[in-house]
């Protein structure tokens, strides 16, 4: 049994709020560069320029890539021989929100209520996803997410009939509505299968993944790469003003279902896809 | 085409534009979202007036993150326009000049652009950090308690925008897609 203290948790995920919302993850940085390249529309490659000059901004002077600076999404993996001392973890993992929105200067974008609508000025509380694993590590996650990408977001719930090509349909319709809303070029994250709420987590735990690497299921692996030309044929473009570049990737998650169903969950990101990963 | 065009517009410098010109905008804009439309429409619905001068004003939807020591502004992009449909006709009406976001309108705003003739622009979404370097002051000039939300005046030095939708009902959205789908 390994102790870990809940305020090493706090610092790390402090840290982590700050970091990704400053710095794109390597394998989001190099897309960039490869779209620059595909892109045909000049208005689009003078988009792609501004947004990696964006970055270089950001990164230099400390200022947010977006404003808009997420809700917090926090994943932990939390190892089975680990016992955690010092208070409760959900509060640490809050008090890690707290502080590093403040001392970040980012945004506070979270209301209290859904109705009632009152901002708690600290963007607490984070949504904290927990899996119980094997070891004696906690692996902490950090994935701010903005809502013009969030709020283009769909599930649905198709037929087991529909099969694959009813999966390509629900993924090009959801990119086909999103347009310009949600910033593209957008990584799009998709869950398939599991029950109504498995498939939506599935298809936020999809955007986290690493760009460069590739789903370990060959047909899965096929499909990724499918939805993206699919995708960028659509015409929406960087900006949504029309181009080549429409999503830098598609990160694939599947799960065993029922037999009565085939629930599919697309959650797109724009191309301010944060996420970032530490293991105490 | 570029251009460059001061704000606030007036009718006729926004008559002039047309959807896929790229505008540096230069002058005094003011910042809404969501929540300060709703009490914006509750004031009009009041009788009450607005908290900035309307005619020809450019409203960016936008709600900054703060400022750091000795700079005006956060990180400072567009948000999604579309929420703000809902409150939008309304304001052009009463002589909204601009409107500044990101991602598609209604067809009831599209038609509040043509018969006031207004015009909306995107600034490129995402792009918060390089937008805010175009922002020369920012002061908070209603419902501060909305904090991000609340409603500033900014001052804006060349700041890059493209015309999405003209007085004309021209949508850049819709027609730039076309060449280039396969």
């Amino acid at each position: 049994m390994r102790t870990i203290k809940t305020e090493e948790i706090s610092k790390a995920v402090r840290e982590m709020c700050i970091e990704a919302n400053h710095v794109l993850s390597a394998d989001m940085k190099n897309v960039f560069d490869e779209a620059e390249k595909k892109e045909e529309s000049p208005l689009g490659r003078q988009i792609l320029n501004q947004l990696k000059e964006n970055l270089k901004i950001a990164r230099e002077d400390q200022i947010p890539i977006c404003q808009d600076t997420g809700m917090a999404v926090v994943f932990l993996k939390i190892g089975q021989d680990v016992h955690i001392e010092g208070g409760s973890l959900k509060e640490a993992v809050n008090q890690g929100v707290r502080e590093g929105y403040q001392e970040g200067y980012l945004r506070k974008s979270v209301v209290a209520d859904p109705i009632e609508r009152v901002n708690t000025m600290d963007n607490t509380p984070a949504v904290i996803h927990c899996e119980i694993v094997d070891g004696d590590q906690v692996e902490i996650t950090v994935a701010p997410k903005g809502f013009g990408s969030e709020n283009m977001s769909r599930i649905f719930m198709l037929k087991p009939a529909d099969g694959i090509e009813g999966v390509k349909e629900a993924i090009l319709t959801a990119v086909k509505e999103a347009g310009p809303n949600a910033c593209p070029p957008m990584v799009v994250g998709v869950g398939i299968g599991g029950t109504f709420e498995k498939c939506a987590l599935m298809a936020k735990h999809a955007l986290t993944r690493n760009l460069k690497e590739e789903s370990a299921v060959p047909y899965v692996r096929e499909l990724e790469k499918e939805m993206v030309e699919k995708i960028n044929c659509l015409g929406i473009g960087p900006g949504g003003l029309g181009g080549r570049v429409t999503a830098f990737a598609v990160n694939i998650e599947t799960y065993p279902t029922h037999i009565a169903g085939l629930p599919v969950a697309v959650n797109i990101c724009c191309h301010v896809n944060r996420h970032i990963h530490r293991t105490i | 085409m570029e251009q460059h065009i001061n704000a606030p517009i007036s009718r006729e410098e926004a008559g002039r534009l047309h959807a896929g010109d790229y505008v540096y905008l230069t002058g005094t804009i003011y910042t809404a979202r969501d929540a300060a439309h709703k009490r914006m429409q509750e004031a009009i619905e009041r009788g009450e007036s607005l908290p900035f001068p309307i005619e020809g004003t450019m409203i960016y939807y936008m709600g900054p993150s703060p400022a750091r020591e000795g700079r005006p502004i956060g990180s400072a992009g567009p948000t999604t326009a579309s929420r703000m449909d809902r409150y939008a006709p309304a304001l052009m009406d009463l002589g909204l000049g601009a409107m500044i976001g990101k991602g598609k309108r209604s067809q009831s705003v599209i038609d509040g652009v043509v018969r006031n003739g207004c015009v909306y622009f995107a600034a490129v979404g995402g792009a918060g950090a390089l937008l805010s370097k175009c922002i020369t002051s920012s002061q908070v000039v209603a419902y501060e308690d909305l904090g991000p939300e609340a409603i500033r005046r900014l001052e804006v030095k060349n700041f890059p925008v493209i015309v999405v939708i003209d007085s004309e009902g021209n949508n850049l959205y819709e027609t730039a897609i076309i060449q280039y789908q396969k």
